[in-house]
């Protein structure tokens, strides 16, 4: 027995409880890390010490998930209506974000938008009559994330709406998601008059043929090299698009000149793009979705494979264990809100845009985004440190999305429910606000934290898995 | 009414703009608020709040609209000036956030991925998976919680020795590692005694002792006060005898700990006879020829055994210590004669009250050897149990250390509000001769005592000028608190100050002699 080792080299101190430890040892000069110390989820010992013996297991699974999720290679390669692409669209179908819910439970700004979708589709003329043929259950409803889709904010997709097509070249899976509105008042900030389905229509008719013209003209757009650069220019590709969309107008732009003859059509589309900030969510999210895909069914694996909310829950899925949902209640944002709104009017957290953050972008990389940092608590090292705390819950580290602040370290990657669960710290979103009114559209932006409970039903989930 | 004003060419980002906006809707007297942009899309915006002036409509994307609405005309001048602190403010906004803190053990690792000890002081129930946690890593654990199973603590130690690291705890208040005071612990000077403990407070005062008098500490580890009880088996104490075995700094070893279990103690006795170094032992009240027996040199107090391990240290021959001892004490007559002159008849008993359980141990079995019936919350004989912590009887003395003191409070050399009530309390009886306490500086300690106590102690004086305020000191003239400074002004302040805990008991045993012939 020997504590030679210990008596041999200066101490260093990792300080896991009373700060004035840690300053006592400062005043020292002594070297000292504190740990922000949370107590651990709230979760039965008896999981977690499934989980703790089966780590190698779920270890080596996760590896097999992370580098899935690494090799990804997500390119837009066409666009087309959902019916004719999106599997098991159908006419009387409303796909919608977050985890599956049912019509009496739906929020303000889903309902808005499914009542939208109702109207743009033609079954109905007002917000009246539509109601009435959701309510008689004319519908059928199904979470885009069950369909190889991803929606932003209420995330509705009918049949009729035109969807950009990704696909995975290493891994051959596809997704779709449909094309971004802009601001204002939105379908999936749940806004259904006239103006709202006008711009769907034109969507249809003008934007979409264009653009689906121009992609088949450029044969394929790798998004994942525009998604790395556009880390490198300050977006988070959640809620700061600019440098995104801006690269994608430059791949598209000369395109679209050459392959639409209407000069007054390339204007306005090209206007369209160019005025939205946004326009390119509608793209990285549908890359988290075509990347995380191809590492589900995993077993045993407890990597997060979605994270979405729709506005009523907040739902989540691991790679190991299949199409089970982990929900709980959807939490409202933290946020910053437009002149004239308060937090009062503020929706819980909707959308399956923190598909960026599980596959780590968004608040996952709000380092890179200092533009934005205001949204979370104001300065550019608040932001810094909640992308380092990030890294304490995922299983690795991105190859190809990289922090130029941090040296150009790759992005936190791969939400381990373990980690989650062990540390008492879940992700961190940042994100659009909707109205909890249906109509109204978005109110700010901010920030949130997911609640503990999906995690933990998910640890427990796996946990079940392997005790059979 | 609505009053605008624009900033031409003065960018802002729409989320400072959205924070200034929120600034400015919080002041007095505004009713409603704007700063934007003046983009197409915000004029718009401005439009279906009512908040649009016409004036705007020749200014566009890069000038700065602030449109405020209020029903006090005469304070716009007021609340424009305002706006203007807000916009400078953000935009002079400084990164004066601290760096980051990891959640985890994991994330301290990685930005200090040296680190070769854990100080883990979190709720009992969380504890001991922490510690495993850094033991698994490869890091020596100090364990300061308590409530921690004991099952979990045989699990953490069985752990630790496979694996060649130090589990001091838990609940270990002390230890110095490499010269390093951690958790309650004081500046002490390095040397060549090497201390394992398992009382926090009884290693304060060895190690302050020997510091005190010139010599050093190599190490000192702190084993957690139930290492030595049958069922963990002196797991520790007796890796840390043999670490320090091995130690080169180390020359001579102290151990100080209440009597271990008797199983435990035949282990330490055995490990004892294969160490050559020289030992000095004090297990607070145990027999003497019980350590002796091992060869280890058997001290009765925890001043003894500082100055024993100083003469060695110094090669001085021991018999020196015992004559030290014996000559000071001879010569308390003319202190003990000034103390009882000033205590009234009537007034017997004395009442200690102790920050330091080992403090509060080691007076009692002082005070014990000369006088009968000391009542306590720390004894061992029911007899002599105090039936109600809260209330002294005849001779008391209280640790108030003790869990019934400390639920929801801090300990109490941290807080000294149980202290201060107390003493007030002892005061106002009439038959308090002696008012004893102990002061323990050092990191971790309160950083100013004097002040916490010197005002209660004079309004103490004030209610009965005729009791003895007798203290000592545990610390060093390097702690943060300074223990000359501390004991300069208790003495002008009429307390007398003892060189130790010993020497206090002592003197307290013979002045309570005196005044009770």
């Amino acid at each position: 027995m020997s504590f030679k080792k210990l008596f041999d080299r200066k101490i260093e101190v990792v300080n896991i409880g009373l700060d004035s430890f840690r300053d006592d040892l400062e005043k020292q000069g002594e070297k000292v890390v504190n740990v922000e110390w949370t107590p651990p989820a709230n979760i039965d010992d008896d999981v977690l010490q499934i989980l703790q013996k089966n780590k190698t297991i779920i270890k080596k699974a996760n590896e097999k998930a992370l580098e899935i999720i690494l090799n990804g290679k997500p390119y837009l390669v066409g666009l087309d209506i959902a019916r004719n692409v999106i599997p098991g669209m159908k006419d009387n179908l409303l796909l919608h974000s977050g985890p599956p819910i049912t019509w009496d439970r739906v929020s303000g700004p889903m309902k808005g938008a499914m009542i939208g979708a109702i109207i743009y589709e033609g079954k109905a003329r007002n917000f009246d009559e539509a109601e009435k043929v959701a309510a008689a259950g004319e519908f059928e409803f199904s979470p885009c994330h069950e369909h190889e889709t991803v929606g932003p904010m209420a995330g509705v997709v009918s049949a009729s709406m035109p969807v950009f097509i990704l696909k995975n070249e290493e891994y051959g899976n596809y997704a779709y998601c449909t094309l971004n509105e802009g601001l204002g008042k939105v379908l999936r900030y749940g806004a259904y008059d006239n103006e709202t389905i006008e711009r769907l229509k034109w969507i249809e008719n003008e934007l979409y043929p264009t653009l689906k013209n121009a992609v088949e003209f450029l044969g394929k757009i790798d998004l994942k090299n525009i998604i790395a650069q556009a880390l490198h220019m300050g977006d988070e590709v959640h809620n700061r698009n600019r440098a995104g969309t801006s690269l994608f107008y430059r791949a598209i732009a000369p395109a679209i000149v050459q392959t639409c003859d209407k000069q007054n059509v390339v204007a306005k589309v090209l206007n369209f793009i160019n005025g939205n900030d946004h326009f390119f969510l509608n793209l990285s999210m549908p890359v988290g979705k075509v990347t995380l895909d191809a590492a589900r069914n995993i077993k045993n694996s407890s990597i997060v494979v979605a994270m979405t909310r729709n506005g009523t829950d907040f739902g989540l899925q691991l790679a190991g264990t299949g199409n089970s949902w982990f929900v709980g209640k959807a939490l409202v944002p933290d946020a910053l809100y437009f002149p004239g709104f308060t937090k009062d009017d503020a929706n819980p957290d909707i959308g399956d845009s923190s598909i960026t953050e599980t596959v780590g972008l968004g608040g996952f990389a709000i380092a890179a985004s200092p533009a934005i940092v205001q949204f979370v608590g104001g300065t550019a090292n608040d932001a810094v440190n909640y992308t380092l705390a990030m890294y304490e819950i995922t299983f690795g580290e991105n190859n190809m999305y990289q922090i130029p602040y941090l040296n150009f370290r790759g992005t936190p990657t791969g939400i381990d429910v373990t980690k989650v669960v062990e540390k008492g710290l879940t992700p961190f979103i940042d994100t659009g606000v909707a109205h909890k009114d249906p109509g109204i559209g978005q109110v700010g932006a901010g920030v949130l934290s997911a609640p503990m409970d999906p995690f933990i039903k998910a640890a427990i989930g796996l946990a079940e898995q392997l005790r059979k | 009414m609505i009053k605008g004003i624009v900033k031409k060419g003065e960018y802002f980002d729409s989320v400072s703009l959205m924070i200034v906006g929120k600034d400015i809707a919080q002041m007095d007297y505004v009713q409603d608020a704007t700063v934007v942009m003046a983009t197409q899309e915000n004029k718009s915006i401005l439009k279906t709040a009512d908040l649009y002036l016409n004036e705007f409509e020749k200014y566009d994307d890069t000038d700065l609209l602030i449109v405020i609405k209020s029903d006090h005309q005469d304070k716009f001048d007021e609340i424009f000036e305002n706006v203007d602190k807000f916009l400078s403010e953000i935009r002079n906004k400084k990164d004066d956030q601290g760096s980051f803190t990891p959640k985890s053990l994991d994330g301290a690792i990685k930005i200090q991925p040296d680190s070769n000890l854990s100080l883990i002081s979190i709720a009992g129930r969380y504890a001991g998976n922490e510690a495993m946690k850094a033991l698994k890593k490869g890091l020596n654990v100090m364990l300061f919680s308590d409530n921690v199973p004991l099952e979990t603590e045989i699990e953490l130690k069985k752990y630790a020795l496979a694996h060649d690291l130090i589990m001091m705890g838990p609940d270990c208040g002390t230890a110095i590692i490499n010269g390093v005071p951690l958790a309650f612990s004081n500046v002490v000077n390095r040397g060549n005694i090497g201390i394992i403990a398992a009382s926090g407070t009884g290693l304060q005062e060895v190690s302050s002792i020997i510091s005190e008098e010139g010599f050093g500490i190599s190490q000192a580890i702190g084993t957690g006060g139930r290492d030595i009880k049958e069922k963990i088996g002196g797991m520790m104490f007796i890796a840390s005898l043999e670490a320090l075995k091995d130690d080169d700094e180390t020359k001579v070893i102290v151990l100080v700990s209440k009597p271990p279990h008797p199983t435990v103690l035949k282990k330490i006795n055995f490990k004892l006879k294969k160490i050559s170094k020289p030992v000095v032992s004090i297990f607070l009240g145990a027999d003497r020829s019980l350590i002796e027996e091992s060869g280890a040199i058997a001290a009765e107090t925890l001043e003894e055994a500082a100055l024993l391990a100083c003469a060695i240290s110094d090669n001085l021959e021991t018999y020196k210590v015992a004559e030290f001892l014996e000559e000071r004490r001879a010569s308390y007559g003319s202190i003990v004669d000034k103390e009882v002159e000033k205590i009234s008849s009537g007034r017997k008993y004395i009442r200690g009250l102790f920050s330091g359980g080992t403090l509060c141990d080691e007076a009692q079995i002082i005070l014990e050897k000369d006088i009968e019936n000391i009542f306590s919350n720390r004894s061992g004989d029911k007899k002599f149990a105090l039936a109600d912590s809260w209330l002294s009887k005849e001779h008391t003395l209280v640790d108030l250390g003790e869990d019934e003191f400390t639920v929801g409070r801090l300990h109490p050399m941290m807080d000294f509000d149980l202290r201060k009530k107390r003493i007030l309390q002892e005061a106002q009886d009439k038959e308090t001769a002696i008012i004893l306490f102990d002061l323990v500086l050092g990191y971790g300690a309160n950083i100013d005592p004097i002040s916490e106590i010197l005002p209660i102690i004079k309004e103490a004086q004030i209610i009965a000028p005729d009791i003895s305020f007798i203290c000592s000191v545990t610390g060093t003239e390097q702690d943060p608190q300074n223990k000359n400074k501390v004991i300069e002004i208790l003495e002008k302040n009429d307390i007398l100050v003892m060189p130790s805990n010993t020497a206090a008991a002592e003197i307290v045993s013979l002045i309570i002699k005196k005044i009770n012939i």
